[in-house]
């Protein structure tokens, strides 16, 4: 059987030295990460990172250049491109539905398309998924945009993928619409589905990710929201004065265990330390000591959006694409 | 061939009930195909008792050969939008995410365009052959009442139909404009014509064993534009909308 079965070792999606060229210009370079069976991951990275053409690859759209992947225990090839995608299922950047038809048409097609028997428990389960069933008989072009993307989520759930690869799913959507698909995503979360999501907007992949992968043409870490905010700046400490310091190089520049300091804002200092929980009662102590008020004193809480930046950043300058 | 009907008969069903609901392509299969049954008929009935048999003859091939343009013509319109079509309006990547393989979307597409064309284009030789029966000439309905005429109509009928449709999906797998896929589309289906003209005007003279060899010859190259509708088929040309380098170390995954 040319199908090549691989358990992947027991993972969902095992990705090794992914590449795809488009000419002479590299779209994703020795990408390798691996995904396991119930977990929500994000894949991150700015516009052009390579993030749409690596779900491309991953769900047999088009070739890889070099790499290799195994996707639901199956391992991409020339001859395994049906047998993937009856496993996933993909929901591009734009809901891409026929407009003419209604919602239940569209998921009747789609039904049809994976080949599911008795189609219309499973439609009508998708559609409750979403909370379209009060919709269901009108035209897509009658929907709103928010509606139109979770009717084509329910057409992702068609197939009870064991992937759902999400693009950008809240591309596009107010604020109202992007929370909904993001209780839609938790949802699926408790259902065990393998969620493999890839977006730009980082408050949602810190909320709704149990790992994140940031990709800018190379995959450049990988790891939970809040490790790779440790990873990055686990050594600082914010210090909050109620009145400016008036001389805060004498004071921080040569405490034991800081290594750098720098001003936040006028009454904000964060501090490069060794060991943060032990250099912070030697900093506060001698804020006190100076006749200063201190207001707070802790560790540095840094959002995803740091993370990202910091690296995003470190590839400008580093000259990298 | 790998093929799963049920998979074509999903494409077929929706592409039926799109054109269901897009006028324009109601108007396209219903008023095109009326336009070439009016001017035939015109052509046929026009024609007085002591026309010469010359003059009969011709208006007969003219008329026949106008019913056959409906076939050849009306699906290459809607066969050249059918890829170009999924892509402009952003439906060709979900369907490309699906199991469906080439074969069995070429098929889907095709079958939902040639079954209509040819059910339109036998009623019409139907309409035809009725309405000369009760008003033409007995002369006219002489010349066109032979056998390997009607046999001509009804075979080359689907044929025409077969390859302008796979004529026009080639087209549409490779256009990056529904229009130009359109017109090109038409362009490039009706000179297959000229084979049919050859009976239909009685150049060669009209016979059972000459309608089936032209039909043969037609079915070969229907099987010849079916190939190279699937050879322009790429999904990923069409889902990065530019020519692709062959530089890449693996072929596309199966369809």
């Amino acid at each position: 059987m040319s199908t090549a079965c691989d358990d992947g070792g027991g993972a969902a999606i095992v990705v090794d030295g992914l590449s795809k060229r488009f000419g002479d210009r590299v779209a994703v370079d020795g990408v390798s990460f691996t995904v396991a069976y119930g977990e929500v991951f994000g894949f991150l990275g700015p516009n052009g990172a390579g993030k749409t053409t690596t779900v491309r690859m991953l769900g047999t759209l088009i070739a890889a250049t070099a790499g290799s992947a195994v996707i639901a225990g199956v391992r991409l090839g020339a001859e395994t491109g049906v047998e993937v995608r009856r496993r996933i299922s993909i929901m591009p950047e734009t809901p891409g539905l026929y407009q003419r038809l209604t919602v239940r048409e569209n998921l009747e097609f789609f039904a049809g398309l994976y080949g599911v028997r008795d189609s219309q428990p499973r439609i009508a389960r998708a559609l409750e998924a979403v909370g379209l069933q009060e919709r269901a008989g009108d035209p897509c072009q009658s929907l709103s945009k928010g509606l139109r993307q979770r009717a084509a989520l329910a057409r992702a759930l068609i197939n009870d993928p064991r992937i759902l690869f999400l693009d950008e799913p809240t591309s596009g959507l107010d604020p109202v619409a992007a929370r909904e698909v993001h209780v839609l995503i938790d949802r699926l979360r408790d259902r065990g589905v393998t969620i493999f999501l890839t977006t730009h907007r980082l408050e949602e992949a810190e909320r709704l990710c149990d790992r994140v992968a940031i990709l800018n043409t190379t995959l450049r870490t990988i790891g939970r929201p809040d490790e790779l905010k440790r990873k990055l700046f686990q050594t600082e400490l914010l210090v909050r004065t109620v009145a400016p310091l008036a001389d805060p190089e004498r004071l921080l520049g040569h405490l034991p265990g800081v290594r750098r300091w720098q001003v936040q804002d006028a009454t904000a200092y964060l501090l490069d330390a060794t060991d943060p929980v032990g250099v912070a009662p030697i900093v506060s102590r001698a804020i006190i000591e100076s006749g200063a008020d201190l207001v707070s004193i802790g560790e540095a809480r840094h959002s995803l959006e740091d993370v990202y930046l910091e690296l995003v950043d470190e590839d400008v300058e580093a000259g990298r694409p | 061939m790998n093929l799963d009907l049920s998979r074509v008969r999903a494409v077929v069903r929706k592409e039926l009930r799109e054109y269901r609901r897009n006028r324009l392509i109601i108007l396209t299969m219903a008023l095109v195909p009326l336009i070439f049954l009016i001017a035939p008929l015109i052509t046929v009935l026009t024609v007085t008792a002591t026309a010469p048999s010359s003059t009969v003859k011709s208006a007969v091939g003219a008329a026949l050969l106008f019913l056959l343009v409906i076939p050849a013509s009306v699906p290459s319109v809607i066969a050249a939008y059918s890829v170009v079509g999924e892509r402009d309006q952003g439906t060709l990547e979900p369907l490309l995410t699906t199991p469906i393989r080439r074969t069995e979307l070429q098929l889907g597409k095709g079958l939902a365009t040639i079954v209509p064309s040819v059910a339109i284009t036998y009623s019409l030789i139907a309409i035809f052959y009725i309405t000369i029966h009760i008003a033409a000439t007995q002369a006219v309905i002489s010349a066109a009442w032979q056998v390997p005429l009607v046999l001509a109509e009804l075979l080359f009928a689907p044929l025409l139909a077969g390859w302008s449709v796979f004529i026009g999906l080639a087209i549409s797998a490779r256009a990056n404009d529904v229009r130009v896929a359109q017109q090109l589309g038409t362009l490039v289906s009706l000179p297959i014509l000229a084979l049919p003209t050859l009976i239909t005007f009685q150049v060669i003279h009209p016979a059972v064993l000459t309608a089936f060899a032209f039909g043969a010859g037609l079915l070969l190259i229907d099987t010849a534009a079916w190939q190279f509708a699937a050879r322009m088929f790429n999904p990923e040309r069409l889902i990065l909308g530019t020519p692709t380098k062959r530089a890449t170390t693996r072929a596309p995954s199966a369809r």
